[in-house]
């Protein structure tokens, strides 16, 4: 017998990242400029917490939005960096990775034939989950010409205003695109103006360069009431193991979503939870460090492209970033072809959604040695194929 | 600040090229270099070198820590003592601390026997050294901010979301 399964699960493709992973994994000599978390570990001072949290036998279950201690350390920590005020007792409530939070999101707001507008290109696990809701995508794609920041102009093209919500990334994955204060006002505007709930993934949002500092669309007038921040410890700390993140939101969205959370989570990881109170008590400089990091890597890698002769936009956020392909190949014929005879994993941009086809994700989460010989391998490349 | 920003990465690993050092920060090549030089000239950066694993190699090398005790006079100081004992090249390191003891001194040889006799023969019996206690390196975890161990795999998928 063939097993029955829901119409929703059938309607999600295979994930396009798979077939890349599939083949990456194949073989041993393969730089991976693929990976989309830190090459970083944990920092030892949060993994230090975490053992001693183990070693102390505390194992149990803890309250379901978390550990009260490590909401209000979230709450004071949200409001220091990011200007947000948010009660650490109804409206904060952690979860199993950032990706939970927005799953339970989609479930708690999002209705049968409810329409989510999403800019992409994104991450992946937006449209499924909107799918798997039950409602229905609106992709609504950014340009390499804006520099991949979201505008109105690209809100009305995809009839986003007639859209019960609007899903947006940045710092973005799989771009780098950042969004300002300046470019996320008229955004916040049009949200108001057309009744628009708002889910901002902020996940990347400590991963900002260039002097820019991360701002959230809820800090607007008018928005906090409608929007759901997401952030975490996956990829600032380095904890994507860990599986912990959090949602910030009015008690009542908070409320729903904990419904959820509750019958199907119970409560996130507690050993992750004694780890990410310890990252925001005494990881701050080991976040500066990693960021720092990064922003060699980004600009290193940003030169080479430009040595190289690929277009590449000058990303400022997350640890991607995100070049055209040359002329003649699609992104999934440049970045198959580049994996077979150079050993280099990339991902073609289209696997993100609208706005991503002929570019490629490069992800600069990894060793600068190991980007120098990527980089010389695409260099080697495109001058065979140019 | 370019300076400031190129000994960092200099610090990290000094055998970045300067084309590298230039990709990862605003500055030019000849920036870069100009930088090198300016920071070689004020002696800031007084030298470049491996950072080792002893235990990696056949040949033995052999490590001390030294603690040193002295006693000045009007004539005296530390640094009158401790120029004189930089000169010897079996000391590697020195450096006038806090705490129990004034000099921490850092040397090394070929054998326990050719340390040992360099202590007693050469350091001991310097007139304003009233104590030498000596501790000989057994293993090094970490050096220069690089741990020795056999690092961490990458044991993350090649393809992830």
């Amino acid at each position: 017998m063939t097993f029955d399964l829901s119409e929703r699960v059938q309607t999600v493709p295979p994930s396009g990242i798979r077939r890349f992973f599939e083949i990456a994994e194949e073989r041993d000599d393969v730089i991976s400029l693929g990976v989309g978390e830190p090459d970083f570990a944990t920092p030892w001072a949060a993994r230090d917490a975490a053992i001693t949290s183990l070693e102390q036998g505390r194992t149990s279950y803890t309250a379901n939005r978390g550990k009260r201690e490590l909401r209000e350390a979230i709450a004071d920590y949200v409001a220091d960096r990011f200007g947000l005020g948010y009660d650490p007792d109804e409206e904060i409530i952690v979860t199993a990775g950032a990706s939970e939070a927005v799953d339970l999101a989609f479930r708690a707001f999002v209705d049968p034939g409810d329409t989510v507008a999403i800019a992409q290109p994104s991450y992946i696990s937006y449209e499924p989950g909107v799918i798997f809701a039950g409602g229905e995508v609106r992709s609504v794609p950014t340009k390499e010409e804006d520099d991949f920041r979201l505008t109105v102009e690209g809100l009305e093209e995809a009839g986003a205003d007639e859209a019960d919500m609007l899903v947006l990334c940045y710092p973005n994955n799989p771009t780098g695109a950042i969004m300002t204060a300046d470019d996320l006002e008229p955004i916040a505007e049009f949200a108001r103006e057309h009744d628009l709930t708002v889910l901002s993934d902020e996940i990347y949002a400590e991963l900002t360069y260039d002097g820019h500092e991360h701002t959230s669309i809820a800090s607007f007038e008018g928005m906090r009431e409608r929007t759901i921040v997401f952030n975490g410890f996956s990829k600032a700390h380095a904890m994507t193991g860990l599986r912990l993140g959090y949602a910030l939101g009015p008690a009542e969205a908070i409320h729903a979503m904990n419904k959820i959370h509750q019958y199907t989570m119970l409560s996130a990881p507690t050993t992750a939870q004694h780890a990410a109170l310890e990252a925001l008590d005494s990881c701050e400089n080991d976040v500066r460090e990693m960021v720092n990091q990064y922003d060699r890597r980004r600009q290193f890698v940003l030169s080479r492209f430009r040595e190289i002769g690929m277009d590449v936009f000058e990303a400022k956020g997350a640890f991607y970033c995100f070049p055209e392909v040359p002329e003649g190949f699609t992104a999934e014929e440049f970045a198959e072809a580049v994996l077979h005879e150079q050993g280099v994993a990339v991902v073609p941009g289209d696997v993100f959604g609208a706005g991503g086809e002929g570019h490629l994700r490069i992800s600069y989460a990894t060793g600068l040695e190991d980007l120098r010989e990527a980089l010389a391998r695409i260099e080697a490349f495109v001058e065979e194929h140019a | 600040m370019s300076e400031r920003e190129v000994l960092e990465l200099l610090r990290e690993n000094a055998r970045y090229s300067t084309a590298d050092i230039a990709r990862m920060t605003d500055l030019e090549e000849d920036e870069v270099e100009a930088a090198i030089e300016e920071l070689e000239a004020a002696g800031v950066v007084r030298g470049y070198q491996a950072v080792v694993d002893w235990d990696k190699l056949e040949d033995e090398r052999v490590r001390a820590e030294v603690e040193l005790n002295v006693r000045l006079d009007r004539e005296t100081g530390y640094d009158d003592i401790a120029e004189r004992l930089a000169r010897f090249p079996q000391v590697t390191a020195l450096r006038l601390v806090s705490g129990d003891y004034d000099f921490d001194m850092e040397v090394e040889g070929d054998s326990i026997r050719e340390v040992s006799q360099f202590i007693s023969e050469k350091v001991a019996p310097v007139p304003e050294i009233t104590q030498t206690v000596t501790h000989y390196v057994m293993t090094s975890y970490k050096e220069n901010g690089i741990e020795l161990g056999d690092g961490e795999d990458d044991e993350r998928l090649s393809v992830s979301p």
